[in-house]
């Protein structure tokens, strides 16, 4: 595999700072002019299990993770055991020298399936049982081990600090490694204090006790280790202005540019982040003055949609933001919505599943659920982004559907944008238009009497707010007339059906096919790949390189999936001869609603349900496999600890 | 303006059974609404699923017809994004205390200033007469197949503990005596509950009308039936928390006149407390001008549509160059 710049990976124990130590190493290899995208891997659990964030650095823009570990930053045993192969030759371990004596099968968080894999793994290749075993196994294959006393250095920080006592500072590992990745890597020291001061900003004496410990480190690991790293990192210079931004924030930012005013929420991994932040940021700087976002934790999930539903009927765009146990309890509320043709908007981060699945991991796997969620038939809007960037358009742009058309909408993210980052230059948020659609106010109900549903031709009534003067109408999930009261009449019952159903048509219509899907690689390609959501960041770049390597490709990236662009796709996809389904899920969901709308079946299926996201390094390979005749119909991807 | 009761009646048939208790709310909140001098646009009346969930359509006034049990939800989410306006929200005791129940407690921790009036009839009429949460351990009514197998929840003491801050009984029948128990809740600021009780004719035959006016139990001397409801007010019974140490003491004395039930049932104001600050206080403690500019009132765009944000602080938090 081609490299173009480092991939950095720290793993510890939960509550062990890996993702300030990742935040601080991103920040400040962003200070010197790189890029970088880091993935954020996590168990379900406050403190003890494993979790580890695996950074790749690069001169050019990186928007996936390739499956190599230059230098492993190992804060415990368990980091080395579970990520050393993934370390490649010629790359590094810094691992703590007072645990290398450690039996790897005395790690008390490894879970009994994975230490029957891991004896697997020793008996294969005839390795001992202490990590030192391990680690000179990975030396014969020219991985650099960099012993580092963490005790001993913290003890050195502890008296620089005045504290003796150890407790207050083991917490430090982190940065220790941070010190001596960075000496390792020859990088500016003065860009990792700032990145320090940046990310404890509001901490100062953490701050500097912070930085203490990494200058300790980094002139340990200079005096101790030199030049022994063969990999270095370079600033560059930029005058870009960048963003180190997460999916959870960009969407969140998203919301406040598109004008939401009030976002429920009910706690759940990975969505509830997104709310959290836009309460900590709930006072609105707006060029119209004063603009605030109320922030509601309701009681469930139940109560979240549905005061979605109130607030978007009183005039505020609203929204909620769940994963699937939440929605699910949404779905009724969801039919209320389309039933009453409420502009409300759902943010849904996907996770593993079903029932509480996989809380903290990856999955595309709810994309027939909201699809066709809720009881009856009604309009909807499906969007799902692919990349943290369009998680900051979409979801402004939802707003814009879901009041033009008066539907409610399904933003789609998944856990691997939730909480990944990403260098970007900053969002251009300067031109965005709000489109709020046919809205009545006092001054145009004078003289007419007002009918909230009223026919039209498009399927679309204009809209009044609750409490407009002479506006008064109502509201009912049963089957309603046109002013709204409780109905049951076959004929009238028809023509709402109709009503609601025909505006899928408008949408389908209006919305220009830029909007809709995006489109990479070679246009007449007879080998099409088709996906959704965050594999595009994987899948444009193996796209790059084997086209460097001479193969043809084209990628179509779907993002409004309901109503799905069929005449686009059935056009796209009648010459192609390799139609190719890459997703996150188990049947190859897209597939089978491209099949269902189109008739046009997938030759081949890249899937992948570990709970992990996909990676270049799979794409690239399982791709090449079907370019090369060489693939199964269906191939299951298994990257990642 | 003055509005009169019939301003606030709709064209609507509302089509009840004959002598059932939603009439009488009907009506007491129509007069309750003009006599507040509200016009029926500022007013919005949320309401649930069952026999009362229909009443919303009864009312000329903003309606919200809701989903079982979410009548709250609804409410929150409309009273947050515009707090200019009445919001009432009704529906039946199934609604409220059985699927609902998780969101009446709630509602309870938050103070919204909204209204809340549960029908309380013992039954699930609309789906033909299933004991509900509030009817008696071993009470059979027309349509058990037998005899109740759960015991009632006491929808006073519930509310009492969830912590609303007024909390109120009246009666479908005491057109008069609700009318002013709904006049009083509204301008109560906080979550205002009444307990409305409302005999079902159909199928509850046990707390029927007769049943609440004592028709079975006439004084053998006057042979006037003596009514099993008395009025809290007309005992010397004070509701009020005058001052916030006698909190504690007034929601005791509440809570033993929650129990009562059977022969004497107390009706009227429970218990009333305006020192804790409403949801909306609490809002604008953290958002200065959420009530002069609340949510559904800013402005998002301008004359050119393009949307009013300014997210330089939001990015200058992000960036790394």
């Amino acid at each position: 595999m081609v490299r173009d710049g480092i991939n950095w990976m720290a793993g510890g124990p939960q509550g062990s700072g890996v993702d300030s130590a990742a935040n601080i190493f991103g920040r400040a290899c962003g200070y010197g002019g790189l890029y970088v995208f880091g993935r954020r891997e996590y168990h379900s659990n406050i403190k003890g299990l494993h979790s580890y964030f695996h950074l790749r650095i690069s001169k050019h823009e990186v928007s996936a993770n390739i499956d190599d570990v230059d230098l492993l930053a190992a804060f415990d045993a368990e980091t080395v055991v579970r990520h050393i192969s993934e370390v490649v030759p010629e790359g590094g371990i810094i691992v703590d020298k007072d645990q290398m004596d450690t039996k790897v099968f005395n790690i008390a968080t490894l879970p009994p399936e994975f230490k029957d894999e891991l004896r697997k793994f020793m008996d294969q290749k005839g390795l001992g049982d202490s990590l030192t075993d391990f680690l000179n196994d990975a030396r014969k294959a020219g991985v650099h081990v960099f012993q580092v006393p963490y005790m001993e250095l913290l003890k050195q920080v502890g008296a620089k600090l005045g504290i003796e006592k150890m407790s207050k500072i083991t917490r430090m590992i982190n940065v220790l490694t941070i010190g001596v990745s960075f000496a390792l890597l020859d990088y500016d020291e003065n860009l990792v204090e700032k990145a320090i001061k940046t990310t404890f900003s509001d901490k100062p004496t953490i701050a500097d006790m912070n930085i203490v410990a990494v200058r300790e480190a980094y002139n340990y690991a200079k005096q101790t280790f030199k030049d022994a790293f063969p990999h270095k990192l370079e600033k560059i210079g930029t005058s870009e202005q960048r963003l180190f931004v997460s999916g959870n924030q960009a969407a969140a930012m998203g919301k406040v540019l598109g004008g939401c005013r009030v976002q429920t929420y009910y706690p759940i991994t990975p969505a509830a982040d997104e709310s959290e932040y836009l309460e900590a940021h709930e006072i609105l700087k707006t060029k119209a003055g004063d603009g605030a976002i109320v922030v509601i934790q309701t009681e469930d999930e139940i109560a979240a949609i549905n005061s979605v539903s109130g607030a978007a009927l009183a005039g505020a765009r609203a929204a909620t933001s769940t994963s699937g146990p939440g929605f699910s309890l949404m779905v009724e509320g969801l039919s209320w919505a389309g039933n009453c043709e409420v502009p409300a908007v759902i943010t849904y981060y996907q996770r593993g599943a079903p029932a509480t699945g996989l809380p903290t991991r990856h999955a595309q796997g709810d994309l027939q659920f909201v699809i066709h969620a809720g009881h009856g038939e009604f309009a909807r809007i499906v969007l799902a982004s692919g990349d943290i960037k369009e998680c900051f358009y979409d979801a402004a742009n939802a707003f814009n559907y879901a009041e033009r058309y008066q539907v409610p909408v399904i933003h789609l993210l998944d856990k691997a944008m939730a909480n990944s980052s990403q260098t970007y230059p900053v969002f251009d948020a300067g031109n965005f238009k709000i489109q709020r659609g046919d809205i009545l106010d006092e001054t145009k109900l004078q003289d007419q009497e007002y009918k909230r549903f009223r026919f039209t031709e498009t399927g679309i009534s204009p809209r009044v707010f609750l409490g407009t003067k002479n506006g008064v109408h109502w509201y009912t999930g049963d089957e309603h007339n046109e002013v709204g009261h409780i109905s049951e009449e076959p004929f009238n019952r028809m023509k709402m059906v109709e009503k609601r159903i025909k505006k899928l048509e408008l949408i389908d219509k209006e919305v220009p096919i830029e909007e809709k899907v995006n489109f990479f690689g070679d246009k007449n390609s007879k080998n099409i790949v088709v996906s959704w959501g965050s594999p595009k960041g994987a899948i444009i770049e193996a796209l790059n390189r084997l086209s460097t390597e001479g193969f043809s490709l084209g990628f179509i990236q779907i993002r409004m999936l309901h109503p799905l662009p069929k005449d686009y796709l059935a056009n796209t996809l009648k010459a192609a001869q390799k139609v190719i389904d890459v997703e996150n899920n188990y049947f190859g969901q897209l597939g089978q609603i491209i099949k269902e709308k189109t008739g046009i079946p997938m030759n081949f299926h890249i899937l992948k349900y570990t709970g992990r996201p996909t990676t270049t390094t799979e794409i690239y390979e399982a791709l090449k496999r079907i370019l090369l005749d060489q693939a199964p119909e269906r191939q299951v991807l298994t990257y990642g600890s | 303006m003055v509005l009169k009761m019939s301003d606030f009646k709709t064209d609507v048939f509302a089509d009840w059974c004959p002598g059932c208790g939603d009439f009488g709310i009907m009506t007491a909140l129509q007069m309750a609404l003009a006599e507040l001098g509200l016009e029926p646009h500022q007013v919005v009346i949320v309401s649930g699923i069952g026999c009362s969930g229909k009443e919303a359509h009864n009312v000329k006034a903003y309606g919200v017809h809701t989903l079982h049990g979410r009548t709250l939800p609804f409410a929150l989410g409309i009273k947050v994004a515009n707090p200019e306006l009445e919001v009432l929200a009704i529906g039946g005791d199934g609604d409220g205390l059985g699927i609902g129940a998780g969101h009446f407690v709630n509602a309870g921790r938050r103070n919204l200033d909204i209204t809340y009036i549960i029908h309380n009839n013992g039954v699930y009429g609309l789906t033909k007469g299933q004991a509900s949460p509030t009817l008696r351990l071993g009470l059979q009514t027309k349509s058990l197949p037998k005899p109740n197998i759960n015991e009632a929840v006491n929808p006073i003491g519930l509310a009492l503990m969830a912590g609303y801050t007024f909390v109120a009984r009246s009666y479908a029948y005491d057109v008069r005596h609700l009318k002013e128990t709904i006049k009083q809740a509204v301008r109560h600021k906080g979550t205002a509950f009444i307990d409305c009780l409302q005999p079902c004719p159909t199928y509850n035959n046990i707390n029927t009308k007769d049943w609440y006016s004592g028709e079975d139990r006439k004084d053998p001397q006057t042979g006037k039936p003596r009514s099993r409801l008395y009025k809290l007010e007309e005992t010397g019974y004070d509701p009020v928390v005058h001052d916030l140490n006698e909190d504690f003491q007034k929601k005791v004395a509440a809570m033993d006149k929650a129990r009562e039930w059977g022969d004497r049932i107390p009706i009227g104001v429970f218990y009333k407390n305006e020192f804790e600050p409403s949801f909306e206080e609490r809002v604008t403690q953290r958002i200065p001008f959420y009530r002069s500019n609340p949510p559904a009132k800013q402005k998002i765009s301008d004359e050119n549509d393009v949307s009013t944000a300014d997210l330089e602080e939001f990015f200058a938090e992000l960036k790394t160059s």
